[in-house]
């Protein structure tokens, strides 16, 4: 049983922000390799992050945990990291952790990467 | 009253697993649960199986965790037993509030308010060697 079958992403690069779109499952099992994947762009300068979930299946806490880290090194670096997210069981569970005020969801990328 | 139960190794590779079968064994058994509240179950079981297996890991702990599903008319109930260190949830660091900027140092510690928001019952059972964790949800009158 292999974790890393659990999830995947793709890159890719819109009005200078890097998107990265996430599909699969985001757990303990899976999240250490989103947050490598994060932490990687952020050390080569790609700092302003979106990470679309629209294909995530499942997100737990180790997940909202691995966001909240990339979200701080992203404006540590002077950065941004927002969210994009349609599905209500996820977009839930930044409302019950309150972490929908702590940083940006949008509905959309174009939404997501609109403005500075 | 079904019972379907499981044992996994402690490890996370087998934390989807433990979400596929409580999806066939609830969703087959207590069809009255919405699909909405069955997704609620499986990330508070994917939560308390998280936490069983960190408690294993830290003592180096032998054995299996054990995840029970208790299907009955009113109620689906999960429990989820574990050999590994115990803890005292009401010593569980409270979070700053979310508009508070230290808010953000805070990674970790919103596994069991999920558990405790998404479910009508969480229990937390220290035993002599380990925990058991209890989370229900309720059905639907037919």
């Amino acid at each position: 049983m292999s974790a890393r079958m659990q999830l995947r992403t793709e890159t890719v690069d819109i009005a200078g922000w890097t998107v990265v779109s996430v599909f699969g499952e985001v757990d303990v099992a899976t999240a250490p390799d989103l947050k490598e994947r994060l932490t990687g762009l952020v050390n080569e300068g790609r700092v302003k992050l979106v990470l679309d979930l629209s294909g995530v299946d499942f997100l737990d806490s180790t997940g909202l945990g691995m966001i909240v880290s990339a979200l701080k090194r992203a404006r540590t670096h002077g950065g941004d990291l927002r969210i994009v997210c349609t599905e209500a069981r996820i977009t839930r569970l930044f409302e019950i952790t309150g972490l929908d005020k702590a940083l940006t969801v949008m509905p959309t990328v174009d939404a997501a990467v609109a403005g500075s | 009253m079904a019972v379907v139960e499981l044992e996994i190794p402690a490890r996370p590779a087998y934390l989807s697993l433990v979400r596929l079968i409580v999806d066939a064994a609830v969703g087959s058994l207590a069809p009255g649960l919405s699909v909405a509240r069955l997704d609620d179950l499986k990330i508070a079981v994917t939560e308390a199986c998280s936490n069983a297996i960190e408690a294993h890991e830290a003592i180096c702990a032998d054995g299996p965790v054990v995840v029970r599903c208790t299907i009955e008319d009113h109620q689906v109930t999960v429990d989820i037993v574990d050999r590994g260190r115990g803890f005292d949830p009401e010593r569980v660091e409270v979070l700053p509030a979310a508009t508070d900027p230290r808010r953000l140092r805070h990674e970790s510690g919103l596994g069991i308010p999920l558990m405790r928001t998404l479910t009508d019952e969480v229990t937390f059972m220290p035993q002599a060697d380990g925990t058991r964790v209890s989370l229900t949800v309720y059905r639907p009158p037919p």
